[in-house]
């Protein structure tokens, strides 16, 4: 049998999230869900882990914070010591106080931009990519959950229609993929 | 989803639906721009090219066609670029603090005020790198390798900690902005016909699908975003302030100027939000989204930073006065000042900064959109007065009588300031005109808590 895609679309984000919840409660696998704001609370009914973005975000503010002491270490200790207002430049220890500022910019600047960028390139956005959503409503006011048939072994295309009829959908797509 | 007091007063108003709110935004881009909008960017645009030309007159005849002289060595353009400092705080701060604080009226204002930001952020930074005379040399603010020996810049110096921090901050706004932005960009190319605009708006939006993953790390993003921004924000005014408090000039060399130059920042930025916020709100129709109570919120921001201000004013000229120090009598906050040639600089400060901005204590004042808005512009120039009263006011009687002078600016002086707005009010026209001036993907999401026809027994407009 042909791989079928179906697509369910919903008024509202509260129906949205009680029809999958009966879906996956009745072993029914959601592959996406696609909406024009983030739903909350849908993550843990579809099976969404937690993103790990945050702790990216840590370990690019920790390379930052390392890469800044490396670097004012290196050329206000290390490579050209200089003596500014009677306060010579001899250990790093003395002197770090004044480069806070600075180390802390860095460490910002890294973390920022390491998650940023890491960001876009996990949710595959970036300048001139097509736009993926099955649907161009579910960025404005429809709240679309995507079905597949390879997903729902169990489960035969027409069984999953009945069943999401019984949900307060707006209207039913498929298509063959 | 999270629900709010029905006693709350509602901040969407009407009976509107999520397809309403983006039609309501889009509307604008995808119409043709009206004739006052033509009209404003043409004018703007001109001044800006004034101003263009004379920062083009400076670069090639030298700082000398300034006003400065050998006491006052610092005027208009590092007060200028303190100003435009201080404006570029609010938009950041709207989005990252208020977030971080779930201020949900924050998402009618932040889109429209980190644009500000980034712009007026633009404008500051103009004036460190013309003011070197050697714009071509500007380059060596970075810690690059270099043939002269192993010359370094100075980790110790204010001067560089406000190269790391302004830099950091501008790009980390751009970044915050643009990632808020994409959902948006992505809304409009799914829903704009004509053809250019749909491959423009298709660029733009990366591809955004909204898939719940991509929302999931889209929140986490925002959040941890608001969390650099936060601790970002408070450091880069704190940072501009010790280029002066730092150094040994009398009236700058003061250590409540970093948590007071960030109250400042905030104070004029959230004026310079409502400047604009106001005026588009009537010239986009956005009445529905950016009402009474938004600006009854801004303006009570306005009047918590500006009584900081107002009791560092008090501090300053108590400390210069008890201090009993002749080098004190004239600081910017001393009886001098107060009564010296720079008086009106010092009044001019005083009515502008604590007595005007004082008439927001009075509710009827505070939720009226004209008077917010008038008194908004009133803090602008006070803050202008309060950077110009600091620079030049603290340097122009210095240790020696015999060096004691007056500044006058020049035409450069005054043209390159002019056009740092005209080239400002440029960007923020075709900000307005091109890109979704309200978060509005962000607005649906507290329709349901927030909206009037969905709050307590409030029945929907239609149904009156």
């Amino acid at each position: 049998m042909a791989n079928r895609v179906i697509y369910a679309v919903y008024e509202d984000p509260e129906l949205l999230k009680g029809a999958a919840r009966k879906l996956v409660t009745a072993g029914v696998k959601v592959r996406d869900v696609f909406s024009p704001f983030p739903v909350h609370g849908i993550d843990p009914i579809i099976g969404l882990k937690r993103t790990r973005l945050g702790i990216v975000s840590f370990m690019f503010g920790s390379l930052g914070l390392s890469l800044a002491l490396l670097g004012t270490y290196y050329m206000m200790i290390y490579d050209w010591p200089m003596d500014i207002g009677g306060k010579p430049n001899e250990n790093f220890y003395q002197n770090i106080a004044a480069f806070v500022p600075v180390l802390f910019e860095f460490t910002v600047l890294c973390a920022a931009h390491g998650m940023a960028i890491t960001y876009l390139i996990r949710n595959k956005t970036l300048p001139g990519m097509p736009g993926r959503n099955p649907d161009p409503r579910s960025t404005n006011d429809k709240f679309i959950i995507e079905l597949r048939t390879e997903d729902n072994h169990g489960h035969d295309a027409d069984a999953i229609t009945g069943m999401l009829r019984e949900t307060p959908v707006f209207e039913i797509n498929e298509r063959q993929c | 989803m999270h629900q709010e007091a029905a006693i709350r007063p509602p901040l969407i108003l009407g009976h509107r639906t999520y397809g309403d709110i983006t039609a309501d935004v889009i509307a604008p881009i995808e119409n043709k721009a009206s004739t006052t909008w033509y009209v404003l960017l043409t004018i703007a645009s001109l001044i800006a090219t004034y101003g263009v030309g004379c920062i083009l007159y400076l670069i090639s005849h030298g700082i000398g066609s300034w006003g400065l002289n050998k006491t006052i060595d610092w005027a208009w353009d590092i007060t200028n670029f303190v100003w435009w400092v201080g404006i570029g705080h609010a938009g950041t701060l709207i989005s990252a603090v208020l977030l971080l604080f779930r201020q949900r009226w924050r998402m009618a204002v932040n889109r429209s005020a980190e644009a500000m930001t980034i712009f007026a952020v633009m404008m500051a930074a103009v004036f460190p790198m013309i003011h070197m005379g050697r714009i071509w040399l500007a380059y060596f603010v970075f810690p690059l390798p270099n043939q002269f020996g192993s010359l370094w810049v100075n980790f110790n110096s204010p001067l560089l900690w406000d190269v790391f921090a302004i830099s950091t901050y501008f790009s980390v706004s751009i970044v915050y902005w643009y990632i808020g932005l994409i959902p948006d960009f992505a809304t409009i190319r799914d829903q704009v016909v004509k053809k250019w605009q749909k491959k423009f708006y298709g660029i733009l939006s990366f591809g955004w699908s909204g898939n719940a993953k991509a929302w999931q790390r889209f929140e986490e993003v925002s959040l941890v975003l608001a969390g650099l921004a936060t601790p970002l924000v408070f450091s880069v005014h704190s940072v501009v302030s010790m280029d002066f408090a730092t150094s040994l000039v009398p009236g700058w060399h003061s250590t409540i100027f970093p948590p007071y130059f960030v109250a400042g920042a905030i104070f004029s930025g959230f004026a310079m939000v409502q400047t604009l916020l106001l005026v588009m709100r009537k010239a986009m129709k956005l009445e529905a989204y950016v009402t009474r109570k938004h600006v009854e919120y801004m303006n009570i921001v306005i009047m918590v930073t500006g009584g900081i201000v107002a009791v560092a004013y008090g501090t300053e000229f108590f400390m210069s006065w008890y201090s009993g120090v002749e080098y004190e009598a004239y600081t910017y906050m001393s009886v001098g000042a107060a009564t010296g040639q720079y008086a009106w600089a010092f009044w001019a400060l005083i009515i502008c900064n604590i007595l005007i901005p004082s008439m927001l204590w009075f509710k009827p004042i505070r939720t009226s959109f004209f008077w917010a808005w008038a008194i908004s512009i009133v803090i602008n120039v006070g803050m202008w007065f309060e950077r110009f009263d600091i620079i030049v006011l603290c340097l122009h009687h210095d240790y020696l009588p015999s060096s004691w002078t007056m500044f006058y600016p020049t035409w450069v002086d005054v043209g390159t300031f002019l056009g740092t707005i005209g080239i400002f009010f440029t960007l923020y026209l075709l900000f307005a005109r091109f890109f979704p001036v309200l978060a509005f993907n962000e607005l649906k999401t507290i329709l349901k808590g927030s909206g009037e026809s969905y709050k307590g027994d409030v029945l929907p407009k239609s149904q009156h």
